[in-house]
C-alpha cells in the first residue's frame, strides 16, 4: 500500500474535522478498505480510524423499542449481543469468517454498500434509521445504488436503529468463491406490513421486492408467493450466475425466509 | 496390532512440529544481507506488439538500482521446454522461444515486461508503476478451436500456426479403431471439458538470486519441487552457468501440486540480476501475480467415443482432444496431454483398440503444464464418464459393465504401449462397495427425498502411471532428461545417519516416511535417521518430486544405497568378530554370527569405520557412506475405485457431497497415516475441480477469475468425512519396496465420481435428458441444466 497518515481521533468532532480534508478517508474495521489499499487501488493521504471514538460502539434498546447498534460495533458483537433481534444476530454471525467478524463494523458495511453485503438487506427490510453525526436517514432514502449511499463526504454513521419485527429471517445463498451473498433475502414482518429486501442480485444494489411485500402482508405464508417471480431485468450476470438464475433465487430464498420466520 | 516404528507404522510427521509452530524455513523466510527487491511489470493485455518500454522515470525514483527490460536479455537463452513431442506425421512439435522478459510482443496477461530492482520492496513497487510499456494491442486468441481457424491471429509470428502438434496414438491403430466404431453394436459419444485450474499452493512462489563476486558462484533460493532440474535447465539453457558454479536451494516449500516443478522466468531473472548488480535480489509473488504467472493445469476439450458389443464388451475407444498450451511451452507441458494422458486411456479395461488424437494449441493465456495427476485425471475423467453414459444407454448396471471389462491377468500390455505389472481391480471394487455401503443407498435416497433433496450415487475406477520412469523409455518419447533418482546415505561415527535425497518434500512427509524404511532395514530407531533434501550442494543429482514418484523411485535409490552400507558394515562386523562375512546377520541393530552368541552392535561397527584402529584397512576403506542411483524398470500402476454420494437441492442446483469412499491399491504402504492424508488432500482437490474451481478468461484474454473473490477453492465445509481404505495391496513387482505411489490418486479418481453422482441424482429425478454437465458443477450450472 501507499504511505498514509493514520489518525485515531477520540471524539466525533475531531473525526469530523479530520475528515473535512478531501484527502482523508474514514476507516471502520477496514475489511474492504485495507485490502483495497494493499492492492494500491486507493491512495488516501490520511486514514481516520473511527474505532477510538467513545459512545458509538455497542448495542442498546431505544425507548420506542428499537434496537440501536453503534456504528463501530463489529459483526461478532452483533451476533452475540443482538438477542432482541435474532434474525439480525444470525445475519451478523454469518458474515465472512471469525477474523472478519471481529474487525468489520456495521457502519463500515452500510457506508460501503457493497451490492453483495448482508447488512444492507437487514437495514432496508427493517426500515432502519441510519444515524450520522449530522442527521437521521431512513433506510428507504439511504441506499442509492451499488456502493452509493445518501452519506455526504465526511459524514460518519454513529448508530443504526432497527425497529424489531414480530418475526424475521435472512436467507443467504453464498457465491461459491467469495461467500458473499450471491443472493440474500431478508424478510421482516411488522404490525403494519411485511418488508422484503434483496441483496446480491441487482445491478442497483439492495432493493425491496414490493410485489412480495404486498402478497406477504396479506398472507404471511410461503404459499402466498406462488406465481410471483422477480424480474431478471437489471439483475447481475457474472461467472457465478445469470440474471435469470439470480431472479429465480430471489423467489426461492424469499419463500425459505418466510417459512423459517413463521 | 499397529507397529510402533518402521515400515507400516503410522509414525507422526516429525516435520509438522516446525510447520505448525511457525518454525519452518520457507524461501521467503530467507533474507540475505544487502538484498535488493524485485517487482515485475506485467502485461495487462493478452496480446500486443511491444514497441518499447519507457523506464526513465522509474529509474530516477528513490532507491531504484536498475530497471531491466527484454533488451537486457538479448544475449540470454530462452526458457527451455523439457519435452519434445513428435506428431502423427513424424514431425517434431512447433517450439517457440520464451524470453525471460518480453521481447517484441506480449502474449498473455501477466507476461513479464520489465523488472524494477530497488533497495526496498515499496520503492520497487512505486517505481514499477512508473514504467510505461508502449503496446499496440493485437486481437487475442483464447478459444482453442478459434485459434486453429484459418487466419486466426498467431501467438508466435515465427511459427506457421497456433498448432503446437497434432499427435496420434497409436497411429497404426487409427484405421482399425475407425472400422471397429463404424461396425459396432453400440457407440456412446460424450463431449466434455476438463477445465483450466490454478494450482494455488498455500505458499506463493519466491526466488532469491545471490552472487559471490569473490568466487563467481551463483546461488538461487527458490520454491521448487526439483532444485537439481532447475539448476540444469537454468544453468545450461538460459544463463550459461555450469553446475559447479551454481547452487540451487529449495528449502521448506509450502505445497507444489506440479506448478513448482517448472523453471520460471523469475528464477532466471533473480539469478541474472544478482550477478549484474553484485547483490542478492529477492522476488516474492503476490497472490494476484500467482494467478497470472504460475503455470495452470488441465484445460482439455474432448470428444470421446466408446464402441461396445451386445454384451457390453468394449470394442474400441476413440478420443479427440484439444489441449491448451497457453502462450509458451512450460517445462513439461507437451508431455501432459500425450504420454501422461494417451497411455492411460485403457484405464482398468481390456479394450482391444484405442486411438488418441491430441491437438496442442497456443493461445494468449498463461502457460498450462502438469497439475496433480497431469494427464491422468483428464484420461480418467473422460473414460469413466463415457462408461457411465454407456451403461445408462445400454441399461447395464455401471458396476457390472466395469467388471465385464476389467483386466484380470497381469502383466497386461495395453494397446496404448504400457504394461501393467500387477493389480486386482475386482478387489478394490469389492472393498469400495463395502466401505461406501452401496447396499444402503436406497434407504438414504428415500431419506433425502423426504427432505426434498435429490440423492445420487456415482462410482468409477481409475488407474494411473506413477514413478516416472525408465530413462531410456522416456528418452524415446521425447523427454530431454533422465528420470532416475539418487540418494547418498552418510553414516556417522556414533551410528546416526543422514540421507541426502534428490526427492523433494513439499508436504509429502518424506522426513518421516523415508527414515521408517531405513529403520526397518537396519533395526535402529527412526530418530537416528535424518533426511536432507532440497539443496544441490548436498544431494547428488536428483530429478525431484512429482508424479507420485518419491518413494517408488527416490525411496528405491535410498534402499539401494542402504543395501551397500549394510554390505560394507557386515564386512567390518565380520572383522570385529573374526568371522566369515557370509555368516554375519543383521537384526534389530545387532550384527551376529549365525549359529553363535557372538554379536556387535550397529554403533560398534560405525565407530570402527571412522576410528579404524581394529579394521581391515588392507581390504576396505574407512568411513561408511554410499551413493546409489535408481532408474526404474517400469512405471508403477496404482489403481482403485471411488464412490461419491451427493444431494442436489432442486430449487437452487446446489450440490453437497454427503459421502465419499476411496478404495486404493498403492501396493505396500510405509506410513498409513501419511497415505490417508495424501488421499484426503487429493480428494479435496478433485472435489474442488468437480464442484468449485474454474479459471476463466473473457474473449479478450482478460483473466476473470484472478482472485479468491471469483476463483473458488475447496474449504473444509465443502468436503465430507472420507472413508479411505488401502488394504487391497498388490505390491509393485519391479521396485525393491513394492510401492506404487499415492500422491495424485485422490485428484485423479474423484472428479468422475462426483459428476457421475450428480448426473445419477438428476436422472433419478426424471431428468433423463441430462447426461453430462461440465465442471465445475456450480449451483448455477446444475440449475441451468435442470431448467433447460
Amino acid at each position: 500500500m501507499y504511505d498514509f497518515i493514520l489518525e485515531r481521533p477520540t471524539s466525533l468532532d475531531a473525526a469530523v474535522a479530520l475528515l473535512s480534508d478531501e484527502d482523508a478517508q474514514a476507516l471502520g474495521g477496514g475489511q474492504t478498505l485495507i485490502p483495497t489499499l494493499k492492492q494500491r487501488l486507493a491512495q488516501p493521504g490520511r486514514l481516520v480510524s473511527l474505532t477510538a471514538i467513545p459512545g458509538i460502539r455497542g448495542i442498546c434498546r431505544a425507548e420506542d423499542g428499537a434496537l440501536c447498534i453503534g456504528g463501530t460495533t463489529p459483526h461478532g458483537e452483533v451476533a452475540t449481543g443482538a438477542t432482541a433481534y435474532p434474525a439480525l444476530a444470525d445475519l451478523a454471525g454469518n458474515i465472512g469468517d471469525p477474523a472478519v467478524r471481529s474487525r468489520g463494523t456495521i457502519g463500515g458495511s452500510l457506508a460501503n454498500n457493497d451490492p453483495s453485503a448482508c447488512y444492507p438487506a437487514a437495514a432496508l427490510a427493517s426500515g432502519a434509521t441510519i444515524v450520522t453525526n449530522d442527521r437521521q436517514i431512513a433506510a428507504d432514502d439511504y441506499f442509492q445504488g451499488m456502493f452509493t449511499t445518501a452519506l455526504e463526504e465526511g459524514e460518519i454513521i454513529t448508530e443504526v436503529r432497527f425497529p424489531v419485527p414480530e418475526v424475521a429471517n435472512y436467507q443467504k445463498f453464498e457465491q461459491p468463491a467469495s461467500r458473499f451473498a450471491l443472493v440474500g433475502v431478508f424478510v421482516a414482518k411488522y404490525p403494519d406490513g411485511v418488508r422484503v429486501a434483496v441483496t446480491g442480485a441487482s445491478e442497483e444494489g439492495v432493493f425491496r421486492w414490493t410485489e412480495a411485500e404486498a402478497a406477504l402482508s396479506a398472507n404471511f405464508t410461503a404459499d402466498a408467493l406462488d406465481g410471483l417471480s422477480a424480474p431478471a431485468d437489471g439483475m447481475i450476470g457474472d461467472l457465478h450466475g445469470t440474471p435469470a438464475y439470480r431472479a429465480h433465487l430471489i423467489g426461492v430464498l424469499t419463500k425459505r425466509a418466510v417459512a423459517a420466520a413463521s | 496390532m499397529p507397529k510402533d516404528g518402521g515400515i507400516g507404522a503410522s509414525s507422526k510427521r516429525r516435520e509438522d512440529v516446525r510447520f505448525l509452530t511457525g518454525q519452518g524455513n520457507y524461501t521467503d523466510d530467507i533474507n540475505i544481507h544487502g538484498q535488493a527487491h524485485a517487482v515485475f511489470v506485467r502485461s495487462q493485455v493478452a496480446h500486443g506488439t511491444l514497441n518499447g518500454v519507457d523506464t526513465a522515470d522509474a529509474a530516477a525514483m528513490p532507491g531504484v538500482l536498475r530497471v531491466f527490460t527484454g533488451a537486457d536479455f538479448e544475449g540470454v537463452g530462452s526458457i527451455p521446454c523439457g519435452w519434445q513431442v513428435t506428431d502423427r506425421f513424424g514431425e517434431v512439435m512447433q517450439e517457440p522461444g520464451h524470453p525471460v522478459l518480453a521481447q517484441g510482443k506480449v502474449r498473455h496477461v501477466g507476461d513479464p515486461i520489465a523488472v524494477v530492482v530497488a533497495e526496498t520492496y515499496e520503492q520497487a513497487r512505486d517505481a514499477a508503476e512508473a514504467v510505461v510499456p508502449d503496446i499496440t494491442d493485437l486481437p487475442a486468441v483464447v478459444d482453442m478451436k478459434a485459434a486453429l481457424a484459418e487466419g486466426a491471429p498467431k501467438v508466435h509470428d515465427d511459427l506457421t500456426s497456433n498448432l503446437c502438434y497434432d499427435w496420434g496414438f497409436v497411429e497404426d491403430n487409427r484405421d482399425a479403431v475407425d472400422a471397429a466404431i463404424r461396425g459396432a453394436h453400440h457407440v456412446t459419444t460424450l463431449e466434455l471439458v476438463n477445465q483450466r485450474l490454478v494450482a494455488n499452493p498455500m505458499e506463493p512462489r519466491v526466488a532469491i538470486g545471490d552472487y559471490a563476486p569473490g568466487t563467481g558462484d551463483s546461488t538461487l533460493y527458490t520454491t521448487s519441487q526439483n532444485p537439481h532440474v532447475i539448476r540444469l535447465l537454468m544453468g545450461a539453457f538460459v544463463l550459461g552457468i555450469p553446475e559447479h558454479k551454481l547452487r540451487v536451494v529449495a528449502p521448506d516449500v509450502g505445497g507444489g501440486f506440479g506448478t513448482k516443478i517448472f523453471h520460471y522466468a523469475e528464477e532466471a531473472f533473480c539469478t541474472f540480476a544478482a550477478k549484474a548488480l553484485k547483490r542478492a535480489v529477492k522476488w516474492t509473488s503476490t497472490r494476484s501475480e500467482a494467478f497470472m504467472s504460475d503455470a495452470h493445469g488441465r484445460d482439455h476439450v474432448t470428444k470421446i467415443e466408446l464402441a461396445l458389443d451386445e454384451q457390453g464388451q468394449f470394442l474400441a475407444l476413440r478420443t479427440d482432444t484439444h489441449a491448451n498450451m497457453g502462450a509458451y511451452l512450460s517445462t513439461f507441458a507437451p508431455s501432459v496431454p500425450t504420454w501422461l494422458h494417451g497411455t492411460l486411456m485403457a484405464g482398468n479395461y481390456k479394450t482391444p483398440l484405442i486411438y488418441v488424437n491430441v491437438k496442442a494449441v497456443f493461445t494468449n493465456t498463461v502457460p498450462v503444464d502438469a497439475y496433480r495427476g497431469a494427464g491422468r485425471p483428464e484420461a480418467t475423467f473422460q473414460l469413466e464418464r463415457v462408461i457411465d453414459k454407456a451403461a445408462r444407454e445400454m441399461g447395464i448396471d455401471p458396476v457390472d459393465l466395469r467388471r465385464r471389462n476389467f483386466i484380470t491377468e497381469f502383466p497386461y500390455a495395453t494397446p496404448v504401449a504400457v504394461e501393467y505389472d500387477t493389480g486386482d481391480y475386482n478387489a478394490t471394487l469389492d472393498k469400495l462397495l463395502e466401505i461406501a455401503d452401496v447396499a444402503g443407498f436406497s434407504a438414504r435416497e428415500a431419506e433425502s427425498k423426504a427432505r426434498g433433496k435429490l440423492r445420487g450415487l456415482g462410482l468409477n475406477c481409475y488407474i494411473e502411471a506413477c514413478g516416472i520412469a525408465p530413462s531410456n523409455l522416456v528418452g524415446q518419447l521425447g523427454a530431454r532428461a533422465g528420470l532416475y533418482e539418487s540418494a547418498t546415505v552418510r553414516v556417522n561415527a556414533t551410528g546416526g545417519l543422514v540421507v541426502m535425497t534428490g526427492s523433494h518434500s513439499h508436504g509429502q512427509g518424506h522426513e518421516t516416511s523415508f527414515p521408517q524404511v531405513i529403520s526397518e532395514m537396519i533395526g535402529i530407531p527412526e530418530d537416528m535417521i535424518e533426511i536432507v533434501h532440497g539443496d544441490t550442494a548436498n544431494a547428488p543429482m536428483g530429478m525431484g518430486t512429482y508424479g507420485s514418484r518419491s518413494l517408488a523411485v527416490g525411496g528405491s535409490a535410498m534402499v539401494r544405497a542402504t543395501e551397500k552400507i549394510i554390505a560394507k558394515a557386515k564386512k567390518i562386523a565380520a572383522h570385529l568378530m573374526e568371522a566369515a562375512e557370509g555368516d554375519i546377520e543383521l537384526k534389530d541393530g545387532q550384527f551376529s554370527v549365525a549359529g553363535t552368541d557372538k554379536s556387535v552392535a550397529w554403533g560398534d561397527v560405525t565407530l570402527a569405520a571412522y576410528v579404524p584402529h581394529n579394521y581391515p584397512l588392507e581390504d576396505i576403506e574407512p568411513g561408511l557412506e554410499e551413493t546409489a542411483f535408481y532408474d526404474p524398470a517400469n512405471f508403477t500402476y496404482p489403481s482403485g475405485a471411488y464412490a461419491c454420494e451427493v444431494e442436489v437441492d432442486p430449487d437452487t442446483g446446489k450440490v453437497t457431497i454427503e459421502r465419499f469412499a476411496a478404495a486404493d491399491d498403492f501396493g505396500n504402504v510405509v506410513n498409513p497415516m501419511i497415505v490417508d492424508g495424501q488421499v484426503h488432500g487429493g480428494l479435496a482437490q478433485g472435489i474442488g475441480q468437480a464442484l468449485l474451481e474454474g479459471c476463466s478468461y473473457d474473449s479478450d484474454g482478460q483473466l476473470i477469475s484472478g482472485s479468491y473473490m471469483d476463483y473458488a477453492m475447496p474449504r473444509a465445509d465443502d468436503v465430507p468425512f472420507y472413508s479411505v481404505d488401502h488394504s487391497c495391496q498388490t505390491p509393485c513387482t519391479h521396485n525393491p519396496l513394492g510401492v506404487k505411489g499415492c500422491g495424485e490418486a485422490g485428484a485423479i479418481g474423484s472428479p468422475p465420481a462426483v459428476v457421475n453422482a450428480v448426473v445419477d441424482a438428476l436422472q433419478r429425478a426424471g431428468h433423463s435428458d441430462i447426461t453430462h454437465i461440465d465442471m465445475p458443477l456450480t449451483p448455477a450450472r446444475v440449475w441451468s441444466a435442470m431448467n433447460g
